[in-house]
């Protein structure tokens, strides 16, 4: 066999590749391996592969996709923090002329993953897995529009965690940065296989992602039960409607300006090249055009969740709720007007820095006005400190915190000395962690119940929340204090001794968090397998407001018997009131989408496109493509989409609950 | 800034500048010094807002806790006063900080030439600024000072209470030149220049960085910045003219070639027009530089002629292009004499001939422009092609 022969098969990809000088990735990768091993030995012990398949890896049903969502945040959550404690090791002994553990190779690729790992498969999971589960339920709806699409959207997303992942221990990931930007991402400066995973990672992610907010859309516009007009809406489903939005005019802009990437690395197109006419200053335009209503994608559904929180839990209706609507909508619109201050070092000009300052700054307003809203609506409320409210107020207090270092950073004098700082850096982790996770820590807290019947244990939970709250501020303060030291962000080594006491202490901060995300997953623990269950007959534990809280905990595959009336935007505060009765005859049989394994085979398919491109196994790459229209293609004759829910089985099941809430009386 | 102003910042900055160097807190050139005020004062209108925002969180989530028995009133959601508050409050601040960014941030645009060196210490108008051009290179920093035909790398060094002008650019990829103590940052990147200005009001040794990622080698990408006597400057000049090192293209070549933690070195001479060529992207004699290319294309182009210019790239070994399915890596050839542009647009095939006639409706006549399309960049072409022959290559 010759030489030309193997290259041809396997593209680019050789034993070299494999990093097998790297003790700690040669470590980490026999660690998955043996875990990996023991997770497919249990679910074959137990029999579990059929179950999986067939109850939730083909499942288009809207909770199971949200949950699947959820676990799959939860464990890139892992993944990413781990690259984390890994930066912060290595800036907490990188000093006097001592490397550090780590060598440049690696520890460029930690921040690059970090970064993207967090944004794309931590926090869209996360929040796309509550609009999943949660919009269908507070509109009164039976399903998203389009199941099966759900299902693709998902397995495309999780897809491009696989490629990341494979990144790991099969070449290597970027060293770039998680914007990869050009020239430096050009394939004159980052030849190998990085770029390329990175690219193929958010291309195929990014399928999802688009086509999920495509879904969403066209279930929060044409399926709300009756009676639920625009601004009867809970403020969750509006958020998410205004996320969703987001997403659909922002990710065609990512699709495109990688693509545009791609092609300068494939076939020697000059988009953002140096040379030959090409524009990198482009490619940062084009990025941060999407880049930044990323930002508001993500934050946006965690002001719905707060919301939700806050007036469940002040046992109040929410205040202001059609100046928080507007106030979302404002923000929507001016998420695509600021973009550029992310570069107003780059030399555009006194006038054209200080329009962008100014319009980042009015977000600030409605973003404030927020604030107040949720403040006045525990103003004469009668507050229950669950985990959820508890998350809120640590929100408040931290979130205005990184919301006014955002504005200092908008003034552009003042962002020409912090920009690229690890004040800059502070900044964001304040917003994504004080607003986006613990946003997230807030619905995981809050919906809990709703999705498995028994409320989350609180002792844990708050170690939990305490050790986030300590270990945040431990981490990310001497972060603000080093950069107005003047400290740049992803470097790797210092020569500044006084610099070290910092870095340790954010290290420690970072270990506490560690700390706290061990608690959060013994909560779960101690909940899933614990004795004591809370268990919630009632389907409404938190005495809520909005209509999730009218069926039953978990719900029944078709969410809602009968499809609700709605007259107030707490629609379920309302029937509570109004002594609303249940019905509990007269059932008819519901249509459903039945399940496929399509939206696996396509997103599976994908990602053996992704890794041959990568590899430039170009066989496989053609073969794969064919594949994948093909699969699409028979798809479409399958005509064995849906079934009825027969009458009985859905009065035993309603029987069953009215039963469970007579007892719980 | 006013002195109030100032007192109130006190508390604020006080616990950071006792515990560390915080530079950007206490900086030692007027424009970083601008700077932190304006991060002072922006901090502290916002702070007239956040400050009332979270003792109110703490206050109500203590009031109204469950078991308190504070007023309930589930119902309550609007009030049109409040909301009239709560959206005019910050929008009050904003304005303020609106105007505030709006006017400092054309004051302080960094391609604006110094008006002051301190406060009330207007810039006379007989002192020269200083002229640094730097360039980044992977992974250190080029400095060429065009006034004293000297160069240096990774060592900055200018007299205090001096304007420095500053142009930038880089030979790969991004970056973004920093000194903390003397004025914010700006992006050098490859075939383009920005522009800085500055000044350094106190005797001492800075640290420079490069604020932007770009390789390997970025962590051990900085230099020393000097602020010196006038005395020490001239000196200083002296030292670095004695060096054995001088700056031609062809050494500039074998600095540019990426390597790390780069000790400072000193070039007694320059040679011309480097600056230029660096930005331009012609530092090899036999490449086109942009600005020529870009001066061509504003004169309608070669067409397809251009194409006939590219020359496979030799600088990199004759590697092929690393993408898979690029093309051989190519530049654009300088064009050397009026012989060899005809040679190369000789293979371009006939104009035709552009219609006179009138366009019809209103009767417009057609621009002039389009009448003279046949060669314009041709006829330019030659012209000064006829000229560079008599000139010295060095004027390039």
């Amino acid at each position: 066999m010759t030489n030309e022969f193997w290259s041809f098969i396997f593209g680019r990809l050789t034993w070299d590749v494999l990093p097998i000088h790297e003790p700690i990735l040669v470590v980490t990768f026999i660690v998955v391996v043996l875990g990996g091993l023991a997770v497919v030995g249990a679910l074959t012990y137990f029999k579990l592969w059929s179950y999986l398949w067939k109850e939730w890896f083909t499942s288009v049903d809207h909770k199971k996709i949200g949950i699947m969502y959820m676990v799959l945040g939860l464990v890139m959550l892992l993944r990413g923090f781990a690259d984390a404690l890994m930066m912060r090791l290595q800036q907490a002994i990188a000093f006097n002329g001592y490397e550090g553990y780590l060598n440049a190779h690696h520890y460029d690729q930690l921040f690059s993953v970090h970064g993207v790992i967090m944004i794309f498969f931590v926090a869209m999971p996360l929040i796309t897995g509550f609009m999943n589960y949660v919009v269908p339920l507070q509109i009164g709806a039976r399903d998203v529009s389009f199941p099966f699409l759900n299902n693709f959207s998902f397995w495309m997303t999780a897809g491009g965690a696989v490629l990341v992942m494979m990144s790991l221990f099969i070449g290597e990931f970027a060293q770039t940065g998680w914007l990869a930007f050009p020239p430096l991402s050009g394939i004159e400066h980052s030849p190998a296989s990085g770029v390329d995973y990175y690219i193929w990672a958010l291309q195929v992610a990014g399928v999802g992602t688009t086509l999920s907010g495509v879904n969403l859309i066209a279930t929060i516009i044409k399926m709300r039960a009756p009676g639920m007009s625009l601004m009867k809406m809970p403020v969750f489903t509006w958020t998410s409607l205004c996320t969703n939005v987001l997403i659909v005019a922002s990710f065609p802009i990512l699709t495109a300006v990688l693509t545009l990437l791609a092609l300068d690395r494939y076939v020697g197109t000059n988009f953002f090249t140096a040379d030959f006419g090409g524009s990198p200053m482009m490619y940062i335009n084009l990025i941060w055009i999407w880049g930044h209503p990323e930002v508001y994608i993500l934050i946006l559904p965690c002001f719905g969740i707060f919301s939700e929180v806050a007036s469940t839990f002040s046992g109040k209706r929410l205040f202001g709720y059609t100046s928080m609507v507007y106030a979302t909508v404002v923000i929507t619109v001016l998420s695509y007007l600021v973009w550029l201050h992310h570069f107003f070092t780059m030399g555009s000009g006194a006038s054209v820095n200080s329009f962008f300052g100014i319009t980042t700054m009015i977000i600030s307003i409605p973003t404030g006005a927020k604030i107040f809203n949720w403040l006045f609506t525990m103003y004469k409320g009668r507050i229950r400190f669950e985990l959820p409210m508890m998350w809120l107020i640590a929100f408040m207090l931290t979130f205005t915190i990184g919301g006014m270092t955002g504005v200092l950073l908008a003034v552009p004098p003042a962002d020409f000395v912090l920009h690229n700082s690890l004040f800059l850096v502070a900044h964001f982790h304040n917003v994504i962690i004080g607003g986006v996770l613990f946003g997230i820590f807030a619905g995981i807290n809050y919906w809990w119940p709703k999705a498995f019947g028994y409320k989350l244990n609180t002792y844990w939970g708050k170690i939990s929340f305490w050790l986030w709250n300590v270990g945040f501020w431990l981490a990310f303060g001497p972060l603000y204090v080093l950069g107005l030291m003047g400290v740049t962000r992803r470097l790797r080594t210092f020569d500044d001794p006084s610099l070290q006491i910092w870095f340790i202490i954010a290290g420690i901060g970072a270990l506490v968090i560690a700390a706290g995300i061990a608690a959060m997953l013994v909560q779960f623990g101690v909940s899933i397998f614990g004795k004591n269950k809370e268990w919630d007959t009632t389907g409404d534990p938190w005495n809520g407001r909005t209509l999730e809280w009218a069926t039953s905990s978990p719900p029944p595959q078709y969410n809602f018997a009968f499809t609700p009336i709605i007259h107030d935007n707490d629609a379920w505060a309302d029937m509570k009131a109004r002594h609303a009765q249940r019905p509990t005859k007269d059932f008819m049989e519901i249509h459903m989408p039945r399940n496929t394994g399509t939206g696996v085979v396509l997103a599976g398919l994908s990602v053996v496109l992704g890794f041959a491109l990568i590899w430039y196994m170009w066989w496989l790459a053609i073969l794969s493509f064919v594949a994948l229209i093909g699969a699409a293609i028979i798809h479409t004759f399958n005509y064995d989409r849906d079934y009825y829910i027969p009458v009985e089985a859905i009065a035993d099941v309603e029987n069953e609950r009215t039963r469970l809430l007579s007892g719980a009386r | 800034m006013s002195r109030f102003a100032k007192l109130l910042l006190v508390p604020l900055a006080a616990p950071l500048l006792a515990g560390c160097n915080a530079v950007v807190m206490a900086p030692a050139g007027d424009v970083a010094v601008q700077q932190r005020d304006l991060i002072i004062i922006a901090t502290v209108l916002m702070l007239l807002i956040i400050i009332p925002v979270m003792v109110l969180v703490v206050l109500f989530a203590r009031r109204y806790r469950q078991g308190n028995n504070a007023k309930y009133e589930p119902n309550w959601d609007h009030s049109t006063q409040l909301e009239l508050v709560i959206w005019s409050a910050p929008l009050a601040i904003i304005i303020c900080l609106g105007a505030v960014t709006w006017v400092s941030t054309h004051l302080l645009d960094p391609y604006r030439e110094l008006g002051r060196l301190g406060p009330d210490r207007p810039v006379v108008a007989e002192v020269e600024p200083l002229e640094v051009e730097v360039v980044a290179l992977d992974w250190k920093w080029m400095f060429i000072y065009p006034q004293y035909d000297i160069a240096t790398v990774n060592e900055l060094v200018a007299p205090v209470d001096r304007p420095i002008s500053f142009k930038l650019t880089a030979s790969t990829v991004m970056n973004s030149f920093y000194i903390p103590a003397m004025a914010g940052q700006i992006y050098a990147m490859p075939g383009m220049q920005t522009r800085l200005h500055g000044v350094i009001n106190e005797p001492g040794t800075y640290k420079g960085i490069a604020a932007h990622y770009s390789g390997h080698g970025f962590s051990g990408m900085h230099f020393e910045t000097k602020g010196v006597s006038d005395r020490e400057f001239e000196a200083w000049v002296a030292e670095v003219r004695n060096s054995p090192d001088m700056l031609s293209r062809q050494r500039y070549l074998e600095v540019e070639k990426p390597s790390e933690h780069v000790p400072v070195m000193h070039f007694a001479g320059v040679e011309s027009g480097l600056y230029t060529a660096i930005v331009n992207m012609c530092v090899e004699r036999d490449k086109m530089c942009v600005s020529e290319m870009m001066s061509i294309d504003e004169q309608g182009g070669l067409g397809h002629a251009g194409v006939n210019n590219l020359a496979p790239e030799l600088y990199g070994g004759g590697e092929k292009n690393r993408s898979p399915f690029g093309p051989q890596k190519t530049y654009v050839a300088a064009i050397c004499s009026t012989d060899e542009a005809i040679a190369m647009t000789a293979k371009l095939p006939a104009i035709k001939a552009p219609d006179a006639a009138p366009l019809v409706g209103k009767g417009l006549i057609r621009p002039e422009m389009v009448a003279h399309s046949n060669a314009p960049a041709l006829d330019w072409l030659a012209g000064k092609l006829a000229f560079n022959q008599n000139t010295s290559a060095d004027a390039l």
